[in-house]
């Protein structure tokens, strides 16, 4: 991302595209990602519910699943899980 | 043109700020300021004016709550002194960096301790850095009359900032004078609606003071002060308007006999008009005495000061607050510095003054004259004086 | 596990789809504030306006030239944001009786963390309040100064390890109690005060809405697990929140009008709080002669509720 020069800044520093800090892929921090067992899975939306992130999404399917471009691997939705549908695995 | 009254500088005041169809006012109470604050409410409580008035539990709350009524492209306005404007010190650079023209009258006033109830300028200087544009006002006319104007500066597109208006406390905003209230038609046509850079709105979702670190800081603050640098130009073209629409012409650095004179003196404030008497006599005398009174203070007006002072031989400035510790007066090292380029300057003498409401009569400015105009120069006035102090 | 029989039935359905905080954001892993700030703004929608103090969720959603935010947000100060709210309120209420922005009805919202509402800015929160306001005031307490390295606020409980009250050979870390902020906010008599924890979603969600539909003042008291602070693995966040809960350490419940109501989220005998403590690093140095008075103390404080919520 190229930065600003102080000519280029909005008037007072006013961010007006909302949503923009989803450029910043956060992603990157993980070291364990989570995996879903979708025979396990009931559909209930826990995960979804439950994620810091907002970055589980629920496919056509009905299923769920995780945007690793934001995921931390925080593993909150493997915890919270009542069917133990998502496993963590570790990164790399 | 206008109506002429006979009232209380800060009532006048709050009904120049009425005229201005403002949305939003929160103030708190702190003497000399209250005046303002109990008319405007008077004014909302009879339904003159369409607005909320916002009755905070403090100053730090009156800035905050018209920052957030101004986020919304409210036309906001507040007004405090003293302990008050010290209390609000931690929002004014963020009000200026967030561009939003705010309005604000000072009712200026010693700071603390100990605790002093009356006039000096020791509440505004340390605000100098703040990026508010900051005017000094010499009598209720100019009050009343600034009061209106500085919606239009503030609000202008190019420049976007807050403003202060500094009037005496008590030695103005408790004079009953008499002065030319413009007319409800009069300032409707002078300034015009407050358009917003932006607004706290659903209808286009921004986000306003957002965290910026090392990568951006120092963009953001060159921003600023080439905004404030800018805004000088809004300033002489808003005053010429109002100049011709009400025939009283303000100018950065105004000036009283200066033409011909070998030694200047500079006040700021309402200290103007008994130093214009002092000149008086020492023309009689045949001293060729003049004086500059400061009117803007924020953005510094550079050239117009040195080209008032160019020809004189001995500037004396005057400070009514005291850097302790330091090169001077605020204004002093202001000036000192402004100057210091220059090929021909005068030598500039500093007496701080009229400290927490101590009385100032034309005889103290005489007697600095007298002072000055016995030092042989050699001595270039490199150091400041209390003027008046008790040894 | 009547949780997972609720949200059986009517999770994800019954929860606004839409993101108004977006991914992206720089909370730490496993941050149950930014969860209870997500679901907060999914409960209140698009037509709200955020005053924000400093803070962790500050810097972590608006990273300049960025923002984390689909909803108007401010940020001025730390101990301010309620009369930044309150001046945004009576802007937006002015404008809109005076025509010039569109007729809609606007919730306008303060937050803090527990220092920004308990600590200093206290009197900014009294002081919008009383004075009756159309606004939500949410704290997010996460119990010590997070964004500062984990400093002790009046909302640190007691034996908890900070970094300015730290456990120590002569020291058990917090010496003081947890100061009631709900309590005060019930004295200030405002149509509207709620405990809340997002490990709770319907029940957080049913409360924001319920004070968004409310003309005036009210007040939510957001217990937000916080793994970093609270030396705890990222993935218990959200259990730890409901441990909270069910030990009585952290009860749910609302006052509406001055009539109190438990949240039928709590059980009907508490767990001892040691089962909480446990998992805990910020608590681990305790011993049992001083997790005992505390737990008194919570038994005590739970019952006091009850006999409230008893008098409707």
């Amino acid at each position: 991302m190229t930065l600003k020069t102080w000519r280029e800044l909005p008037i007072g520093c006013v961010v007006s595209e909302p949503g923009s800090a989803s450029e910043y892929h956060t992603g990157s921090w993980r070291s364990q990602r989570p995996i879903w067992d979708n025979t396990k899975c009931i559909k209930c939306g826990i995960c979804y519910v439950f994620c810091p992130e907002g970055c589980v999404q629920q496919g056509e399917d009905g299923f769920f699943m995780a945007n690793m471009d934001y995921c931390k691997g925080c593993g909150i939705c493997s915890h919270e899980c009542w069917p133990r549908a998502i496993k963590m695995i570790e990164e790399g | 043109m206008g109506k002429r009254v006979g009232m209380e500088v800060a009532v006048a005041v709050a009904e120049a700020v009425g005229l201005c169809n403002i949305d939003m006012a929160a103030v708190y109470p702190i003497t000399p300021q209250s005046h303002i604050a109990e008319h405007l409410s008077d004014l909302v409580a009879d339904g003159k004016i369409d607005a909320e008035f916002v009755t905070v539990e403090s100053e730090h709350s009156a800035m905050s709550a018209v920052i957030g009524a101004s986020g919304t492209g409210a036309r906001s306005y507040t007004a405090t002194s003293s302990q008050g404007l010290m209390y609000m010190h931690e929002l004014l650079p963020i009000a200026s960096a967030m561009r939003l023209p705010i309005t604000m009258a000072i009712a200026n006033r010693a700071v603390s301790g100990p605790l002093n109830i009356l006039n000096d300028h020791s509440d505004i200087m340390p605000q100098r850095d703040s990026g508010w544009i900051s005017i000094f006002v010499e009598n209720g006319q100019e009050a009343i009359d600034m009061s209106i104007i500085a919606f239009k500066i503030a609000e202008h597109k190019d420049v976007m900032l807050p403003v202060n208006i500094n009037i005496d406390g008590f030695q103005l905003t408790h004079m009953v004078e008499p002065f030319e209230m413009p007319t409800q038609e009069e300032v409707n046509q002078f300034l015009p609606p407050f358009i917003p850079h932006a607004t706290l709105h659903p209808a286009r979702p921004v986000t306003m003071g957002a965290f910026a670190m090392s990568d951006y800081f120092t963009e953001i603050m060159k921003a600023k002060d080439e905004a404030i640098k800018n805004s000088k130009k809004v300033i002489l073209k808003v005053w010429d308007e109002w100049g011709r629409l009400f025939g009283r012409n303000y100018k950065p650095v105004e000036t009283y006999k200066t033409d011909d004179a070998d030694i200047l003196l500079l006040t700021m404030g309402s200290m103007g008009e008994t130093a214009q008497m002092a000149i008086d006599e020492l023309r009689v005398k045949g001293t060729k005495a003049g004086l500059v009174k400061l009117r803007l203070w924020r953005p510094f007006p550079f050239d117009e000061l040195k080209a008032v002072v160019k020809n004189t031989k001995k500037l004396i400035v005057t400070d009514r607050a005291v850097s302790f510790g330091g090169p001077g007066g605020p204004v002093f090292s202001e000036i000192k510095s402004a100057l210091y380029a220059e090929t021909q300057r005068p030598l500039i003498y500093n007496y701080i003054y009229g400290l927490g409401g101590r009385d100032v009569t034309v005889k103290d400015f005489t007697g600095m004259f007298e002072k000055v105009l016995a030092d042989t120069g050699n001595q270039a006035a490199d150091t400041y004086e209390f003027w008046g102090v008790r040894e | 596990m009547n949780i997972v029989e609720n949200f059986d039935l009517f999770a994800p359905r019954l929860i606004n789809k839409q993101e108004l905080l977006s991914s992206g954001h720089r909370a730490c892993s496993g941050c149950a504030e930014v969860l209870a700030v997500r679901l907060m703004a999914k409960a209140l929608g698009e037509n709200t306006v955020i005053a924000s103090a400093t803070g962790c969720m500050e810097i972590v959603s608006s990273m300049f030239p960025t923002t984390a935010w689909q909803v108007p947000w401010v940020h001025v100060a730390f101990e301010n944001a309620a009369s930044v709210a309150s001046g945004i309120e009576a802007g937006l209420k002015a404008l809109r009786k005076k025509g010039k922005i569109d007729d809609r009805y606007i919730k306008v919202v303060g937050m803090g963390g527990d220092g920004a509402t308990m600590d200093i800015g206290f009197q900014a929160l009294s002081g919008a309040m009383e004075r009756g306001h159309d606004m939500i005031y949410v704290c997010f307490d996460n119990e010590a100064y997070m964004n500062t390295g984990i400093q002790r606020s009046s909302g640190t409980p007691m034996g908890a390890s900070t970094t300015t009250a730290p456990a120590g050979k002569v020291s058990m870390g917090q010496k003081t109690w947890k100061k009631n902020m709900p309590e005060i906010m019930v004295a200030h008599e405002i149509p509207y005060v709620a405990t809340v924890c997002p490990s709770y979603p319907l029940d957080f969600i049913r409360k924001m809405e319920k004070a968004k539909s409310i003309k005036g003042p009210s007040y939510i008291h957001c217990f937000s697990v916080c793994p970093t602070g609270w030396r705890a693995p990222s993935q218990t966040a959200v259990s730890m929140g409901r441990m909270a809960v069910e030990t009585g350490v952290f009860p749910l419940f609302e006052v509406e009008n001055g009539h109190y109501r438990v949240s039928p989220d709590m059980p009907k005998k508490l767990k001892p709080i040691r089962d909480y403590f446990k998992p805990q690093g910020r608590f681990r140095h305790l011993t049992n002669e001083e997790i005992d008075p505390i737990q008194e103390r919570v038994t005590i404080e739970y019952k006091k509720l009850m006999e409230k919520a008893k008098f409707l």
